[in-house]
């Protein structure tokens, strides 16, 4: 089957060169700087980085969901199911979002409409997307909120969100999420705002949704905790651009961009004795108003020569599907080796 | 340092007479109704019987999840509560009954750190300012050119360029302002500092400067911390000791590898499986014990030992008989019957 643009039908979603702009005082910030990646089937993926590295914008981007002007998708493709959104008519966006590609935001409290109640916003959804009458929306939205573990479904329906503990509104907003079978969630900071045991709870209903109902996740946080847990493959972002990227495994047993490194040697694990030596990044991330053509780790690199002032380093293969965007990734990972 | 001098400074903590001693800690908060004949119809027993010590030196981490009541042990401590019942008797004086006109050397002695650097830095005023008022208002330095040099250290010994003083906040990032609420407690010399969720807001890589900062510190000028925080890796890498809260009762207290190696009580259990740890080969490995369910309102909270809903070990009578936190193993403590002892 020909099928357009080069998309091959492992992948559901194939990101390329995604630059996202915004007009601000301090002149152009390009938050996202030309970015590709690619989720899979059923395949779990995560963006990893800190604030303000352009993970969300990223993400948001993709669905169109950044305000213009201030904001632009520059240039770049986002191909789902070889259709490229950034190219699509609004009405045509639209069917997409919340029916292909649903989205679940890192606050349940703001991202639920306060005035309308569970049993409304579920079936609008569906109203919209599908040929459902409302008794038989209604029903569905039953359903939904069963599989994503409410206790008393019918009586939540009749419920407003303020009724609702956070770690419940998070179960609704999945539950939208899931209305009309999508293919991807896009989870932007699922569970930051929840405590560790709801956070493990609704981690563990994504994961057990998606392999039940085939449905790819493409995770955004910064926890990478949350990632050696549940991802598949690992994205790492920092100043707007993805510097490593490849299977969890090696990510973190093999990690090739000296940011990954400072990340995992600056995160206190549960699993090391007290007093183990933390080794902080130093420095802050750049002002993304103020990038250079050099590579916008170099400040707060250890490995940093001159040849990273004036070229910008770009993703190489380290092994397979392992790639790094540092020009010393063969340095690092041999000193990693002798060291280990 | 090696492993021996280690453990002479661990023993030593331990016999020192506590700097701080927390006993029976109550705090209720009326639960009102009415909008004139406000009449009170509950209570929400946010702190309900919570004892501890801290010794001079000392971190004592306290751990929870939201609603705990770790915060307001907290806010009992720095005297911004009043507490309802029981001792916090700090350096041998109690101050749970205290009057506000007396708690001016404890204001000095006992210092806080917030969770937010945005919201807890006046954003009107200068670094300089910030950090100097309580140095001002205590007379702890009275000349205003002494001030100015004592705040160039202080930003220094914080990891900060002295210009920063003729900033304002909105000036720095989010890691600088900690810094800089870090220099305000550091001000007046303070023998203990309340930290209430220091590092959470911060970035992984930001988040280890500060507590590399705070662990420094903390061996510069021996002072104690109360580290009130919900992430446990992080608590596990800074704290001495470590208390466990459920709905306003400690249920589990012990030096800290110790409580991490060798959890007893079910909800820390279930508290340490559900904290993912960054390395997938370890976590495929793990086993995954989720706890059902969410904590109960403390308004009513439930019958007997309030974690027996939850609990995947209770019996009949968790329903019924208020567990006490008592001596498990020497300095272990747990408050649950149905752990057998080894």
């Amino acid at each position: 089957m020909g099928l357009p643009g080069g998309w091959s039908l492992e992948n559901l979603l194939e990101i390329s060169d995604l630059t996202t702009e915004f007009d601000t005082s301090d002149g152009v910030v390009r938050a996202v700087g030309g970015i590709s990646y690619t989720v899979g089937l059923g395949e779990t993926v995560a963006i990893v980085g800190e604030s303000g590295c352009g993970k969300s914008v990223g993400a948001m981007s993709i669905l169109r969901l950044i305000p213009e002007p201030p904001g632009r998708i520059a240039k770049g493709q986002a191909l789902f199911e070889g259709r490229d959104l950034l190219k699509m008519s609004n009405a045509e966006i639209r069917d997409v979002r919340g029916r292909d590609i649903a989205m679940v935001f890192q606050e349940p409290m703001t991202s639920l409409n306060p005035v309308l109640s569970v049993g409304r916003q579920l079936t609008e959804t569906l109203l919209r997307h599908t040929d459902m009458n409302e008794q038989k929306a209604k029903e569905r939205a039953l359903d939904l909120l069963r599989q994503v573990g409410i206790s008393d479904p019918a009586r939540r329906l009749t419920q407003f969100p303020h009724h609702l503990s956070g770690g419940m509104r998070q179960r609704v907003m999945i539950a939208m999420a899931l209305c009309c079978e999508p293919k991807l969630i896009i989870a932007d900071e699922p569970t930051t705002a929840l405590d560790v045991t709801i956070q493990a709870q609704i981690l563990e209903l994504m994961r057990d949704l998606s392999k039940r109902l085939g449905v790819a996740q493409l995770i955004i946080t910064h926890n990478l905790g949350v990632v050696a847990r549940y991802a598949d493959r690992v994205n790492v972002m920092y100043a707007g651009k993805i510097v490593e990227t490849g299977t969890a495994k090696e990510i973190y047993h093999n990690p090739s961009h000296p940011y990954t490194l400072g990340l995992l040697a600056s995160v206190p694990r549960l699993d090391q004795p007290r007093g183990t030596a933390l080794i902080p990044i130093e420095g802050q991330p750049p002002d993304l108003a103020r990038l250079d053509d050099g590579c916008a780790f170099r400040p707060r690199c250890r490995f940093a020569t001159e040849r990273c002032g004036h070229e910008i380093p770009e993703l190489e293969t380290v092994t397979g599907d392992h790639k790094s965007a540092c020009w010393h990734y063969e340095t690092l990972v041999q000193q990693n080796g002798t060291a280990a | 340092m090696s492993a021996a001098e280690d453990m002479v400074e661990e023993d030593s903590l331990a016999e020192a007479e506590p700097l701080l001693r927390v006993e029976g800690l109550k705090m209720h908060f009326p639960v009102t109704d009415g909008l004139f004949l406000k009449h009170t119809v509950g209570l929400v027993k946010a702190v309900d019987g919570v004892s501890f010590t801290i010794a001079p030196g000392e971190t004592l981490g306290l751990v929870g999840e939201s609603g705990c009541g770790k915060t307001t042990v907290g806010r009992c401590i720095l005297r911004l509560e009043q507490p309802t019942a029981g001792k916090v008797i700090f350096s041998g004086v109690d101050i749970a009954g205290m009057k506000t006109s007396e708690m001016s050397d404890l204001r000095q002695d006992v210092q806080v750190i917030f969770q937010d650097p945005f919201s807890s830095l006046n954003p009107r005023m200068k670094i300089g300012s910030i950090i100097s008022e309580a140095m001002r208002v205590h007379g702890i330095i009275k000349d205003a050119t002494e001030r100015r040099e004592r705040v160039s250290e202080l930003l220094r010994i914080c990891g900060l360029n002295p210009r920063f003083a003729d900033r304002y906040p909105h000036e720095m990032s989010g890691g600088q302002r900690q810094r800089v609420g870090i220099a305000r407690a550091l001000s007046v010399n303070p023998k203990f500092i309340v930290c209430d969720e220091a590092v959470s807001a911060l970035d992984v890589s930001i988040q280890a400067q500060i507590i590399n900062l705070l662990e420094d510190l903390q061996k510069q000028f021996n002072f104690s911390y109360l580290f009130i925080a919900h992430d446990l890796s992080v608590v596990r890498h800074l704290c001495h000791r470590v208390a466990v809260m459920y709905l306003g009762k400690i249920v589990e207290l012990a030096d800290c590898d110790e409580l991490f190696d060798n959890p007893k009580h079910p909800y820390t259990r279930a508290l340490l499986s559900a904290v993912p740890v960054p390395d997938p080969e370890i976590e495929a490995a793990r086993s995954h014990q989720i706890l059902e369910g969410e904590v109960p309102s403390p308004i009513n909270p439930p019958s007997g030992c309030v974690f027996h809903p939850r609990c995947p070990q209770a019996i009949e009578t968790c329903k019924r008989d208020i567990p006490e936190l008592q001596e498990f193993t020497p300095g272990h403590m747990l408050a649950c019957p149905v752990v057998p002892r080894e």
